[in-house]
């Protein structure tokens, strides 16, 4: 992000880094001047002010901050903002359409597949990625898809049962539309 | 004739109504604290110690200061001259906020920088140079005690060991007598290992001094903000009434944000300062290394038993590592929380318990995740010393606990060390267990398995637990007694809006308060929003921790609920000229007995309230109440786990998890099963994979999610949850019982109770958690038990 800094005279001011980037977030073209060293989830929370996509490790295990981009599930804590010039990023923010929900999202709703909702965009971001690839998964191969995103609420199983609504609901909706 | 409401549909008692916090949630739309963005916020960054005990030498933060952006480094040193490098605990004890004579365990908050940006702030976190000189350290309650140990808390003037409390309840004389009698005497050595809540949210706050208003505004993560807003005043010396704490959305607690954490503390002190709101939010790490851990709690039990199988008596003795200080929340007159409500669902004569808790080079805490106040360790002593009496005995595991249960008939029953258990059909819920995993199938099969030198195992556990914090003739933390509260504001349109002291995490608050109302008064459930969390509007309640909200909270949404319909009632009687004794209620209205097509519904009665009221009546629909429960509520609950154990690795995999849990009425059956379902992955969590360790040096292992393992969607197992067995707590108002946290009590020891089950024959007793692959092989192999925490490998 462009900064505003203290004035101390100092020349190490002048030497922070800056690039000028170019990319999409939920359809929207963005040009955003980064430092190189700014995570893309940083650059999405604090930058682009979409706080959906949430952080919670500093390992790449948890998942939370799980986008898409270019269609692929990417944990943003550990892509730099640099890295997404010229791609395209989805967030939480990104699943609805003006008039509906996402089938996920109300798949969630339906089944209980939140507590705390803390870990879901990430879950759902995960969840979406496996059903454009494959829209009829088993539970194995959804516990499987899901499995570099943590939950400590819900004990996994109604998430599973949320995202197997949400095909459900994506393969009928293919069907008759 | 008009139509009865129908309290399913309208969203009241029993309904699984949809969550209202989903809306906001499943569309990244959260408001988290992190979220938060305030006008002219800085951002805060502490530096840790990597020692565990250390004499500090010098601090030199002088080319962090120089980095542009930085606005402020704070030091122990800057703290003390404004009294607060110390505060004091929930426990009656002091802690260090930053660092001033000594370093007490790695991971201790040192510094902290207060800077334009988070990355600056880190920038200059390690520009701080900290000259330290290193002390012998200690890691577990024997070191603490031995001779020659170094004084930890050399700052505290009477003391002068690493002793915190000798505690004890029971009665010891009579325990003696009962073990002299003893045909058996069963014992058993347990470790309950570190562990951590770990939510995937760390902890966090936004400090905002407006010294135009001399006001201190703190958004934070805290499941109590009403016991912060009492400790902030206490600590910063600021006018209680000119504090206001806010808990936005948590992203789960489990008990790691109810303490007061030193990052808190200093993001206060920097905001005072800098008039300018202070943003602190810690990364994982921080969070694992230092923040409120769970557990550590050794136990040496003994069971007199008679040949028959028939308890005689129990002893236990517990040592509880507290870390480096005595933080926890827990009720002050019980040093070791509620660890005495072991064996509660057992019909046992005398009992007695000693228990020493000692400091050690680590984090403080104890007093964590989903622990109910210890009842987490209580019950998986208590399981685990059953299982053992039961092999010890060659009894049946399921005979052996039906035997000896309370039976039905017997509540009110006074437990042998004082609680009194009030309700509950232990024996139904062990039928409806033992039914749904087919027992007596199971062990054909496992006969049959073992010939063929396959293993497999079947664990059984239950729990009864005291849930809702509790009446005030016992329990208080620091004096303030543990009654909450709810406050309800009926509008004209008859649409409402209820607070209580509460504060959820993830339970549904939002939703199920408003289904409690929706009984009571016949308003829909969607007609109700329901708030939590802000000091300014929120009445005085103790915050949402160890399961006490359905049964504290809860029930003081039902009684303002009540106090609201007798007012509506008087209403009720006026607008329909006719005396109140010929009112009758039902949900949602109010009809004439003698004429019952003749009613209001609670919607015109509330426009009545403002507009149409009878001569001295006060106008308007609202009110508040506190209650102070009468006792804790005991929910139970029988949880039984069959497994395959990998002779070659030691691996093993769950078959099946049944739970039947006894909560009494569930507001919600959807959000009950949610909360059971947490709390057994918490227990498949800790039986097989989580814990936190350190080594000769006090250096943390598991002090992030590279060495914390937790279980992901692939590793945990699918529940089969039961509900048919419903015992309503005689006291509650809505016969509630808490539940939050019954699965991670009991849950533990069904999967350890398995494995072991598996390994039967090898005589093997005990492997302590977590039960890892090499340390089942290991006990299989060598045919020994396994002890303690996982050793940290060295190179030597």
């Amino acid at each position: 992000m462009t900064m505003v800094y203290e004035d101390h005279g100092d020349e190490a001011a002048d030497d922070v880094p800056v690039r000028r980037i170019r990319f999409t977030v939920n359809g929207a073209r963005k040009i955003a001047e980064v430092e190189p060293r700014l995570l893309l989830s940083h650059l999405i929370r604090r930058g682009l002010e979409l706080t959906g996509t949430h952080m919670g490790c500093d390992t790449t295990n948890c998942g939370a901050c799980t986008v898409l981009v270019d269609g692929r599930p990417v944990k943003s804590c550990t892509m730099l903002a640099v890295q997404a010039d010229g791609h395209e990023i989805t967030t939480v923010e990104g699943l609805a359409t003006a008039s509906e929900l996402h089938p996920l999202q109300e798949g969630f709703t339906e089944e209980h597949g939140l507590q705390c909702g803390f870990c879901t965009p990430g879950m759902m971001m995960a969840a979406k990625a496996l059903l454009d690839a494959n829209p009829d998964p088993t539970e194995e191969e959804v516990r499987w898809a899901l499995s570099g995103n943590l939950c400590r609420c819900t004990g996994y199983q109604n998430i599973v049962k949320s995202v197997l609504w949400a095909a459900d609901k994506v393969r009928s909706s293919a069907n008759t539309g | 004739m008009t139509q009865a409401l129908d309290e399913i549909k309208i969203g009241g008692l029993g309904a699984s109504r949809k969550r209202v916090e989903d809306s906001r949630f499943i569309r990244g739309k959260g408001n988290y604290t992190d979220d938060i963005t305030l006008p002219g916020m800085l951002h805060m960054e502490i530096l840790r110690s990597p020692l565990a005990h250390a004499r500090i030498v010098s601090i030199d933060a002088s080319k962090a200061w120089d980095i542009p952006g930085v606005h402020l480094v704070l030091t122990g040193e800057m703290m003390a001259t404004r009294n607060l490098a110390w505060m004091p605990t929930l426990s009656y004890d002091t802690q260090a906020v930053l660092a001033t004579d000594k370093v007490r365990f790695q991971g201790q908050e040192v510094a902290c920088v207060i800077a334009d940006d988070p990355y600056i702030a880190k920038d200059a976190c390690e520009l701080i140079d900290v000259e330290y000189e290193p002390l012998p350290v200690i890691v577990n309650p024997e070191q603490a005690v031995a001779g020659g140990a170094p004084v930890i808390r050399d700052d505290k003037e009477n003391q002068h060991d690493n002793v915190i409390y000798d505690w004890e309840v029971g009665d010891a004389a009579g325990t003696e007598r009962a073990f002299a009698q003893a045909d058996v005497v069963s014992k058993l050595r347990l470790h309950y290992p570190r562990s951590h809540p770990s939510p995937i949210e760390c902890c966090g706050s936004i400090a905002d001094y407006n010294r135009a208003t001399s006001k201190l505004t703190v958004y934070m993560t805290t499941q109590a903000p009403h016991i912060i807003r009492a400790a902030v005043a206490l600590v910063a010396e600021l006018p209680e009434h000119m504090i206001r704490i806010i808990s936005p959305d948590i992203g789960g607690g489990f008990g790691n944000k109810v303490p007061v954490y030193p990052g808190y503390v200093c993001s206060i002190l920097a905001s005072i300062l800098l008039e300018r709101p202070v943003k602190w939010i810690e990364d994982k790490s921080g969070n694992l290394i230092s923040t409120g851990f769970a557990r550590d709690v050794y136990l040496d039990g003994e069971m007199a038993l008679r040949g028959d199988g028939k308890i005689l008596a129990i002893r236990m003795h517990t040592d509880a590592d507290h870390g480096a200080f005595f933080s926890d929340a827990q009720p002050s007159k019980f040093k070791i929380g509620l660890m005495h409500s072991a064996f509660a669902a057992y019909d046992i004569p005398v009992a007695h318990l000693t228990a020493r808790g000692t400091y050690s080079n680590k984090a403080p805490g104890g007093v964590a995740y989903r622990c109910s106040f210890r009842v987490t360790e209580a019950m998986f002593f208590q399981e685990r010393m059953m299982q053992a009496a039961a092999t010890d005995l060659g009894m049946d595991q399921a005979d052996f606990r039906r035997m000896n249960f309370v039976t039905d008939d017997q509540f009110p029953h006074r437990t042998p060390f004082g609680f009194l258990t009030d309700s509950g059909q232990y024996g139904k819920c062990l039928d409806v267990g033992l039914k749904a995993v087919g027992y007596q199938d199971f062990l054909r099969q496992q006969a049959e398995a073992k010939a063929k030198g396959r293993l497999l195992g079947i664990g059984i556990s239950t729990m009864t637990e005291p849930l809702g914090a509790g009446n005030s003739r016992e329990y208080d933390i620091l004096g303030i007694k543990m009654f909450d509260s709810a406050e309800l504001k009926v509008h004209m349109t008859g649409k409402a809006i209820v607070r209580t002291g509460a504060r959820g995490q993830g339970q549904g608050h939002e939703t199920t308060w408003a289904q409690i109302v929706s009984h009571e008064l016949g308003i829909p459930a969607e007609d109700i929003v329901v708030e939590e969390g802000d000091t300014d509007t929120a009445p005085f309640g103790m915050g949402t921790y160890a399961s006490r909200s359905t049964p504290v909270a809860g029930a003081a949404v039902s009684m303002v609920s009540r106090k609201i319909r007798a007012k509506a009632r008087k209403l009720a009687a006026h607008l329909l000229e006719v005396s109140e004794e010929d009112v009758e209620w039902e949900l949602g209205r109010f009809y004439v007995r003698s004429a019952p097509d003749r009613g209001v519904t609670i919607q015109e009665c509330a426009m009545a309230a403002y507009s149409n009221m009878p001569d001295g009546m006060e106008p308007g629909l609202e009110n508040t109440a506190y209650y102070d429960p009468p006792n804790l509520t005991w929910p139970f609950a029988v949880y039984i786990v069959t497994v395959e154990v990998d002779p070659a690795t030691g691996v093993w995999d769950v078959l099946t998890m049944v739970a039947v849990d006894d909560c009494g009425v569930r507001i919600n059956p959807m959000i009950v099963e949610g909360q059971i379902m947490g709390g057994l992955t918490e227990a498949y969590a800790m039986a097989s994979m989580q814990f936190i360790t350190f080594d000769a040096d006090g250096n943390c292992v598991g002090s992030n999610y590279l060495d914390y393992l937790l279980p992901t969607a692939w590793e945990t197992p699918g529940f089969e949850l039961h509900s048919e067995v419903v015992t309503p707590c005689p006291h509650h108002p809505i016969g509630a019982k808490g539940i939050g946290e019954c699965a991670a009590v009991g849950g533990p020891a069904a999967f350890v109770n398995a494995v072991l089950n598996a390994i039967d024959g090898t005589g093997v007793r005990n492997i302590d958690m977590p039960l890892l692959p090499d340390r089942v092989w290991e006990a299989l192999t060598y045919r020994r038990d396994v002890y303690g925490a996982p050793p940290v490998r060295t190179d030597d």
